[in-house]
């Protein structure tokens, strides 16, 4: 079983990102949950998100304390929370950053693998906004391989509609352009 | 054709409602139910079901709605939760004692104060009196399983009786996870339209709600009492045809590993998954321990409770509610009870976890059954307790 | 007024206490609770029907020449029709 966990702002859309992660994993075949840090958010406060996959049914029915995978949607929350908390030694972590892995290693003195990618730059350039949860969602596949790449056009066609290929788009090039250390 | 689909919890109960072909609905939103309150004025709102959405100012008047609706015949739906459930509160045993088939929604959140809108099961257990049919549902599967069952339950001439079904709220109404919807056409044969034993029409005027003088009351108090004993004899009916229908079985109590083990650890909710895997490792570490599964609580399921207990040793029951000032936790008063007669039961003991949201993970409930274990083995008669609080 | 019938036992009850028979609180007369009635003086009375509208019983109605009366089966002697007659021409008289 692999366990996630995203941090975002308030209104960045964190909880469409676990719901497609969910939902791609589900029609793939196997089992996933996705939830929120239950609680009132609003708007720009940090907040968390959550996805568990797994090939056998999931059980499980708390929050995450050790991911595997932590994913932040925006730099400015890696000072601010400690992302790294709970997080496996031999994990994963995943950032929307201009720096490059290896500064971010250092920076953070984290042993396990870190890929960052300038997600809020392809954002911009492809959906006209600096909303990252879809262009993340190519990062993570990229990092850590827990469904496939198409997987995840079905869920985004089926909940942006018109706007999905612009979304598919900034997901495959972070998907192309993360850089992993 | 079922559909196998991920769904957030909350819109996937909205979603069984909308299979249901329901007449009428009031909802007020409170969190954490407040997706299916969104979610069914949707479906309405895209005519995908023709029912009637009344928006209320409060729980109190969609409780008093909806059952002003049913005695005229209609099947309707409403939801809740916490606070919103207590106000509903005064309402409640009217709709038991009209004999109407309303079905609700709960999603347990606790009941303030302090204000707190994270799961724990605080606010069923109030109404535990009021005469309804309670069930709790252990995951989003059971939450659209139940939600169907519980219309034709409730429907039934042997019941006429309202049902809630309970689902944490958070844990499950907010968790997106993998959910087979049943075909449409099967739900239509499980579930044929309502055929009231009475209703309110001009054509044929009759009286509901009425007085009752102190010579007739205790009467109709007892005519309920057994129409919600009896209703068991319904509800396992009509669990046994929907796993004929639909393959997937659901019984008053379920048990895990239960058969030849010393200890039981009873549960309720969506906690009793983490629960499964909790006594997987305890067994792996050596303990003869066992996970109770309680599905129905009103009518309490007495003959299954004491035929999956008697055998044990000793039952930890886990609470997430308080009584205040009485002898623990609401379940394990019950269960005490049920069990005070029986020649052959465990010893009983009692935790009270999980309030107001806190998580309750797979390594706390393996250290309440062995710090149990440890006492049960010496005999020791324990207080309840509230697990894991600090001071 | 008419013996009350209950019930004998639990398993009689109507399910929710419904009542089958519609208008059943006809069959409890009420009449027997006053302690005053009404009487009409037909030569004050200008047939404006303000007793008939006030009475809170729904007892009182014209009689064939269009005059006010009270039934006294059910009238409770409250003196409302009595209290908002205009030209004065009810009188609440003792009973007995």
């Amino acid at each position: 079983m692999i366990e996630i966990r995203w941090h975002g702002r308030g209104g960045q859309g964190a909880v469409t990102s676990i719901e497609m992660l969910a939902l791609a994993a589900i029609e793939e075949g196997v089992y996933a949950q996705g939830f929120p840090s239950f609680g009132p958010e609003r708007r720009g406060a940090p907040v968390a998100a959550f996805n568990r996959i797994d090939d056998k049914r999931i059980k499980l029915r708390h929050a995450i304390y050790n991911p595997d995978v932590v994913v932040v949607l925006d730099a400015s929350l890696v000072g601010l929370v400690n992302v790294l908390e709970g997080l496996k030694p031999e994990g994963t972590l995943v950032v929307n950053t201009t720096k490059s892995p290896e500064e971010l290693k250092k920076e953070l003195n984290f042993k396990g693998t870190v890929a960052t990618v300038d997600a809020s730059h392809i954002a911009r350039q492809e959906l006209g906004v600096p909303i990252t949860n879809t262009t993340m969602l190519g990062a993570l596949i990229k990092a850590v391989q827990p469904i496939k790449l198409k997987s995840v056009e079905g869920p985004l066609k089926e909940r942006f509609g018109r706007l999905a290929p612009r979304n598919i788009k900034a997901l495959k090039r972070a998907y192309n352009e993360l850089k992993i250390s | 054709m079922a559909k196998r689909v991920g769904m957030e919890v909350g819109i996937a109960a909205a979603e069984a409602v909308g299979m249901c072909n329901i007449d009428m609905a009031a909802v007020y939103p409170i969190t954490p139910q407040s997706h299916i309150a969104e979610h069914l004025s949707e479906i309405v709102a895209d005519g995908r079901i023709d029912a009637e959405f009344v928006t209320v100012e409060s729980e109190h008047t969609s409780i008093s709605c909806v059952s002003g609706a049913s005695a005229t015949g209609a099947r309707v739906y409403t939801a809740t939760s916490s606070q919103g459930l207590l106000y509903m509160h005064e309402i409640l045993p009217i709709v038991s004692a009209m004999r109407l088939p309303v079905v609700m929604a709960n999603a347990n959140r606790a009941i303030s104060g302090p204000i707190n809108i994270w799961n724990d099961h605080s606010d069923i257990m109030p109404q535990r009196d009021a005469g309804w049919v309670v069930f709790f549902a252990d995951n989003g599967q059971e939450v659209v399983d139940m939600t169907i069952q519980s219309f034709k339950i409730a429907e039934d001439d042997d019941v006429m009786l309202p049902v809630c079904l309970n689902m944490d709220g958070f844990q499950l109404t907010h968790t997106v996870e993998l959910i087979e919807f049943p075909d449409q056409k099967k739900v239509d044969k499980f579930l044929p339209p309502r055929k009231p034993f009475a209703t309110l029409h001009p054509d044929n005027p009759i009286s509901m709600g009425t007085l009752g003088m102190p010579e007739i009351y205790a009467e109709s108090r007892k005519s309920q009492d057994e129409a919600l004993k009896n209703s068991k004899k319904t509800i396992l009916k009509v669990w046994d045809e929907w796993e004929k229908m639909f393959g997937r079985s659901y019984k008053p109590v379920e048990t895990y590993l239960a058969e030849d083990a010393e200890i039981l650890l009873l549960t309720m909710g969506s906690m009793s998954e983490t629960a499964e895997i909790a006594i997987d490792e305890l067994r792996k570490k050596g303990l003869s321990v066992g996970l109770v599964k309680l599905r129905l609580w009103r009518p309490f399921p007495f003959e299954e409770l004491k035929a999956a207990v008697k055998k044990a040793k000793l039952l930890i029951v886990t609470d997430r509610a308080v009584s205040f000032g009485g002898s623990g936790g609401p379940v394990f008063i019950e269960i005490k009870s049920a069990l005070y007669h029986e020649k052959e039961r465990p010893l009983v003991y009692n935790s009270i976890i999980g309030l107001g949201g806190r998580d309750v993970q797979v390594t706390d409930f393996m250290k309440i059954v062995e710090d149990a274990a440890k006492a049960g083995e010496k005999g020791i008669i324990r207080d309840y307790e509230f697990y894991g609080v600090r001071g | 007024m008419k013996k009350k019938k209950w019930p004998e036992t639990w398993q009689e009850m109507n399910p929710g206490c419904m009542v089958f028979e519609p208008a059943s609180a006809r069959s409890y007369l009420t009449g027997s609770w006053k302690a005053q009635r009404p009487v009409w003086d037909d030569s004050k009375c200008i047939k404006c029907g303000i007793c008939y509208i006030f009475c809170p019983e729904g007892c009182v109605s014209q009689d064939e020449k269009g005059f006010f009366r009270a039934d006294l089966d059910y009238c409770k002697g409250c003196g409302i029709c009595a209290h908002e007659c205009w030209p004065g021409a009810i009188e609440m008289v003792e009973e007995g």
